[in-house]
């Protein structure tokens, strides 16, 4: 390993978070405000009222802004796929590719015929067709995204699949389970839920800012109730399908759960770190140096939560790393250096394979067949030196978690306050909750790309759990030529970013009368 | 309705579906305000990704030095191996 260039690695990583994190500034409030949009002209067609309808007009303007200018962004981190990570695009086969297929034929089609129907059909189409229209084009988004992260998901937890040693390939050999696996489930949920938050804090941050103008009044009171029981209604259920995430995360990642919560050494009846901070002594998983300078604790909750049952251990780096700690199910978890012997005899038979297949020597072709069949659970492993490439960077797991947690209980209590304001109709003179909704859109950000850093940063060395790290999925290209093309999407996305940014406040500026 | 009623019917009425569509897009596109931007924003971003990006920056490894399934097969194999040692 020690050959590879770590840099390249390193780069390479870099320009796809770049990448993936500009990607999700336009993502969430593509899915967040379509589908507030969508219940104004609902609201439209029931009531008949004609002011639903131009407040209609104006958020899906500013709908089309963000989908216009975000829309194909993802698209580059396929071609990073193709050119920084090869091995990992030629191993993974079928199983990423068939997702992000569907996504691009079905969902992304949908989304473009109905989208041009929504945008131009006002007057033109029927009312129901027209909102059907838009209800389908927020549906075409949110499949898109389906995909998208049942594909991220496997990476997260391999299922159904199996290696083909002749090809190199995994081979997708249950599609339901890819789909169905919990980790998919819950990930879009609570992916797309985050995205109906973001839509949301836009609606009443915008909408505040007409009350705080005094202008629209009308329009900016309709929208902030509409976006405050929406809201409500989102924050809670992302909060509910975060519980689910971090039991999905305790049973399937552990080493992931342990950075999240700082967590060294495991104990039966954890307690879950409300608020901590880390000890930037702690240098090393093994030494004797206190993981934080301070924490307070709920006492038994990481238990509760991880496997609904106070008094269950739950592990820490430490025994994640040297194995055997005691589990529901009863079985002793392998050590790092008893899974590295296992990934290591894995791709010796995958060697091994190869060598018999050439010389048609097919009982040994079969032995070293199933020999990496048996291993093959463990194969990242064998690409592993030491126990400390196991370990995530702590400091970033553990504070983007805790942070994006504290923001979505931030969101659930401000979306509360400004219904009841609203629904007081006082919300007009109660400045201060204005001037909070206002300037809580950029945390709405925030708290997606730290969702992402924990989910992500959280998984390392892994690209495809246990069975792919990033050493052995990068191609073998220039760091130089990554450098580049990373500093080309930072001007690229960064332009877009501000095109977005300008655009998006001329047409707020204007108001829905012009809209 | 029998088959041939229904291609009939079809054949009356689909130049005036197809004129219908042409206007639908031709109003919707010549009316665009913000639109004509957001094309315009669109236009470029696709040329630079796809002309420029993809072609000079993002070549795909594999497909460029191999022919065949079995070529890429094989390279994915040794790297894999020898990347282990």
């Amino acid at each position: 390993m020690d050959l590879l260039d770590v840099s390249l690695v390193n780069w390479s990583r870099a320009q796809f978070a770049l990448t993936a994190m500009y990607h999700w500034l336009f993502v969430p409030l593509t899915l967040g405000l379509g589908v507030i949009m969508s219940i104004m002209e609902t609201l439209y067609l029931k009531t008949g009222n004609e002011a639903w309808k131009k407040a209609t007009q104006f958020w899906m303007t500013l709908f089309g802004v963000n989908f216009a200018i975000g829309v194909a962004t993802g698209i580059i981190l396929e071609f990073q796929f193709g050119t920084n990570w090869s091995n990992y695009s030629w191993f993974v086969g079928d199983i990423f590719g068939a997702p992000l297929a569907i996504e691009a034929i079905f969902a992304f089609f949908m989304e473009a015929t109905f989208i041009s129907v929504m945008f131009f059909g006002w007057n033109k189409v029927s009312k129901k067709f027209h909102l059907a229209s838009t209800w389908l084009t927020v549906f075409g988004a949110t499949l898109s995204a389906l995909w998208i992260l049942v594909a991220n998901a496997w990476m997260q937890y391999p299922v159904g699949m199996e290696f083909n040693p002749d090809t190199v390939r995994n081979e997708m050999i249950d599609f339901w389970s890819i789909l169905l696996s919990p980790v998919a489930l819950n990930k879009f949920l609570h992916t797309v839920l985050s995205g109906w938050v973001m839509g949301a804090l836009f609606v009443i941050g915008v909408s505040a800012w007409f009350l705080l103008k005094k202008r629209s009044v009308d329009f900016a009171l309709k929208s902030m109730m509409v976006g405050a029981i929406f809201g409500v209604v989102s924050s809670l259920l992302v909060a509910f399908t975060g519980d689910g995430s971090a039991y999905n995360v305790t049973q399937r990642q552990p080493m992931k759960l342990a950075a999240m919560e700082g967590l060294y050494e495991g104990k039966a009846g954890a307690g879950l770190v409300a608020f901590g901070i880390l000890n930037p002594d702690k240098k090393s998983y093994n030494d004797n140096e206190n993981p934080y300078l301070f924490k307070v604790e709920i006492p038994y909750m990481l238990s509760l939560l991880g496997y609904r049952d106070v008094n269950a251990f739950v592990p820490g780096v430490k025994n994640v790393i040297d194995g055997g700690y005691p589990t529901p199910d009863g079985k002793q978890p392998l050590s790092f250096v008893e899974k590295q012997a296992r990934g290591k005899a894995a791709i010796q038979s995958l060697a091994n394979y190869q060598l018999a297949v050439n010389n048609k020597d097919t009982a040994a072709a079969a032995l070293h067949k199933a020999q990496l069949k048996e291993n093959y659970p463990q194969f990242g492993y064998g690409y592993l030196d030491r126990p400390e490439q196991l370990i995530p960077h702590v400091p970033t797991v553990f504070y983007s978690f805790h942070a994006m947690v504290m923001l979505g209980m931030y969101f659930i209590l401000l979306f509360s306050l400004v219904l009841f304001y609203t629904y007081k109709k006082k919300i007009e003179n109660a400045n201060w909750l204005l001037r909070a909704s206002l300037w809580s859109i950029p945390l709405g950000y925030i708290a997606g790309e730290l969702g992402w850093a924990v989910a992500e940063v959280g998984r390392q060395p892994w690209a495809i759990q246990d069975v792919l790290p990033l050493q052995a999925a990068i191609s073998s290209i220039s760091t130089d030529s990554v450098k580049i093309t990373f500093f080309l999407f930072l001007i690229l996305f960064t332009a877009l970013l501000i095109a977005e940014i300008r655009i998006m406040l001329k047409q707020i500026k204007k108001g829905p009368e012009e809209a | 309705m029998s088959l041939i009623t229904a291609l009939k019917v079809f054949k009356m009425k689909a130049p005036k579906f197809i004129s219908n569509l042409y206007l639908f897009y031709r109003d919707g596109f010549t009316n665009m305000t913000v639109g004509k931007t957001l094309w315009l924003i669109i236009f470029i971003k696709l040329f630079i990704m796809f002309v420029i990006l993809r072609i000079f920056f993002f070549p795909n490894i594999l497909n460029s030095n191999f022919d065949s399934e079995d070529g890429k097969a094989s390279h994915v194999r040794k790297e894999l191996i020898d990347n282990s040692k």
